[in-house]
């Protein structure tokens, strides 16, 4: 079911590592080949990309300390007004200031985003590529996993459990634990490809344990696949985020995260649009610069994958 | 048959774990803290027995419960009473419509436009429609939902109109009534569809368009058109029919978003209201559901892969 279901990871998987000379059926003594120019690290796009995502990050980051209001201020004589020059972004109904807010939502966003996608990444890497290396009953567990994780409905599991949790640190384990199993999928198809290349082979005939073998030999060489894959889950898990906290399941009060801003607004966006928009924007100009950098980071590691010219 | 097997494995293990998952964690007892005067202890208890959700019973003897009331066909009941089962019946009813008319849009327009950006390959509706998908991709549902209901209510504000409606399934029940209550969100779960279908479509067909069959078939002079839809079409709709079958098993539940906001009554929605309101029935029912939807959607996607394979004796 679910090698249909991932057919797009694996067929990438294959498809990605195969040496340059298979390409050349007739040829088989090593030809001498013009070194390659090296390629640019990022397009006009990505560059754009990781622009918009630098500013946003060093808004997160200084913003809240600049500004003198904090989370928990409330201006008495500004209750939902409009952007002023006290308030930029304008106040809430309980006149709170929206800049700060949405800053600190941003911050926690940002940071739920990357933690998660680096954990989860980090588990798919190590539970595909021991499933690959491993095969036999090793990879009938851990896919099995895989696949059981794939059916339980993640949302479910990570709002029942997080409901009870008032540290967001919960919801980051929760969010990683339901993010890894697709990349895993991934991880396991080239790692059954990379498990008969020269050098697994050779560091195997010269009795280097299994384990040591994976974590040295195989998981370095999918390192352009991993930072590329990540960088979607940061995204992935931004949309995770910001849902929960929208129906008051990931970040609580007096956290806020963007998604918990957007539900607050929502309401009152219609008289008061300041409340809605500034959280709705920076979510999206967010998820553009990441998917930016993202779509980049998978063009140029992954040709495989690279839309066709 | 190993698969079916498999099969009924996961979805056993799926709804037991959930189930499991949900009386742990799940209080039902909070739904009677607020009440004044404050319920006696021992009422409250042999209320939750009544029902299975009481926490100081053996949590496997509730479990023995759970199980021999489903493989009758029973899922149980809610803190309050109601059968779990007849509820999940109805609200079924209503995601199937929402998630049905969701996807026939979504699934439209995606090939469509899919298919034009790889017959256009890189003109100016490719490039356009790229812009287009890449911009909707990165807008959340929760966002795009209320945007959309933003938009409605300051359109028919502005005009004096009533025509979209951006709360409930119906009013007072006509065809058009409900047509009105289902555009937006419909659209709500058509568009991120459609944009994610689009770039599966382009690129399946691009592969296609560049077959040695497809350049046979022109060269034997059959019209472009009919190459491009009898031919080309036909094999790139595969993987994308794939992807399709899975996303409408993910939305059965996963309309959770889009439910909520709308207000529509259907299975999403109520897994939400059961957390809060922690009937583990319902969430381990729902997620039964889940589980089957998805099983069954594998199965027919084997079906559509079978069926449109070119390669198959016609």
């Amino acid at each position: 079911m679910s090698t249909r279901l991932w057919g797009r990871f694996t067929a990438r998987a294959t498809a990605g590592p195969q040496p340059a000379a298979s390409r050349f059926p007739g040829i088989s003594a090593p030809v001498e080949t013009r070194q390659e120019k090296r390629p640019r690290m990022f397009s006009a796009t990505g560059i754009a990309g990781l622009a918009l995502l630098s500013f946003l990050a060093a808004l997160a980051v200084l913003g809240p300390i600049l500004i003198p209001w904090t989370s928990s201020d409330r201006d008495f004589e500004a209750f939902l007004q409009p952007p002023s020059a006290n308030h930029p972004f304008g106040t809430t109904a309980s006149g709170g200031d929206i800049l700060v807010l949405t800053l600190l939502g941003l911050r926690k966003s940002l940071i739920i985003g990357l933690v998660v996608a680096v954990a989860a990444t980090a588990l798919a890497a190590l539970v595909g590529a021991f499933a690959g290396y491993f095969l036999g009953w090793v990879d009938r567990t851990l896919m099995w996993v895989t696949d059981l994780l794939l059916v339980i409905p993640a949302f479910l599991v990570v709002a029942v459990v997080s409901s009870g949790q008032e540290q967001w640190i919960a919801l980051v384990v929760l969010l990683a634990a339901f993010m890894w199993m697709v990349t895993a999928k991934a991880v396991r198809g080239v790692t059954i490809v990379m498990r008969d290349r020269e050098y697994v082979k050779a560091a195997r005939f010269m009795g280097v344990p299994a384990h040591r073998i994976v974590l040295r030999h195989v998981i370095p060489n999918l390192a352009s696949l991993l930072i590329a894959d990540a960088t979607v889950n940061v995204s992935a898990a931004i949309l995770a985020e910001t849902t929960l906290s929208y129906f008051g399941f990931g970040v609580v009060p007096p956290d806020v995260s963007l998604g918990s801003l957007i539900a607050d607004g929502a309401p009152t966006a219609l008289y008061a649009p300041w409340t809605f928009w500034w959280a709705a924007g920076l979510l999206i100009a967010l998820i553009v610069a990441v998917n930016l950098v993202g779509d980049d980071l998978r063009d140029r590691f992954d040709p495989a994958l690279r839309a066709p010219e | 048959m190993v698969r079916l097997v498999n099969y009924v494995a996961l979805i056993v293990v799926a709804s037991s774990l959930a189930w499991l998952l949900a009386a742990v964690t799940l209080d039902p007892r909070a739904n009677y803290a607020g009440r004044t005067p404050a319920p006696p202890a021992g009422v409250v208890d042999a209320a939750l027995s009544e029902v299975n959700l009481n926490d100081k019973d053996p949590l496997f003897d509730r479990y023995l419960t759970w199980v021999s009331g489903v493989v009758r066909g029973d899922f149980g009941h809610t803190w309050d009473g109601a059968s779990v089962g007849a509820d999940l019946a109805e609200r079924a009813g209503v995601t199937l419509r929402l998630v049905t008319s969701g996807l026939v849009v979504g699934a439209l327009l995606g090939l469509t436009v899919g298919t034009l950006a790889a017959v256009g390959h890189r003109g100016w509706f490719d490039r356009l429609s790229g812009g287009a998908v890449f911009l909707l991709l990165a807008v959340p549902t929760i966002v795009l939902a209320n945007v959309l209901i933003i938009g409605t209510v300051w359109f028919n504000d502005t005009t004096g109109t009533r025509f979209l409606m951006v709360s409930g399934e119906y009013t007072s029940g006509g065809p058009l009534d409900r047509l009105r209550h289902t555009v937006l969100p419909a659209l709500t779960l058509a568009l991120p569809l459609a944009a994610i279908l689009s770039r599966y479509q382009r690129s399946a067909m691009l592969d296609v368009l560049d077959a040695d069959y497809v350049r046979t078939a022109r060269a034997k002079g059959l019209p472009r058109r009919k190459v491009i839809v009898n031919h080309a079409l036909r094999t790139a709709l595969i993987p994308t029919m794939t992807y399709l079958t899975f996303t409408f098993g993910a939305l059965l539940v996963g309309a959770t978003i889009t439910e909520t906001v709308f207000g529509w009554h259907g299975l999403g929605q109520r897994l939400i209201s059961a957390i809060v309101t922690s009937d583990v029935n319902t969430v381990a029912g729902i997620t039964a559901v889940a589980a089957v939807t998805l099983v069954l959607c594998a199965v027919v996607a084997d079906v559509f892969q079978r069926v449109l394979n070119p390669g198959r004796a016609r």
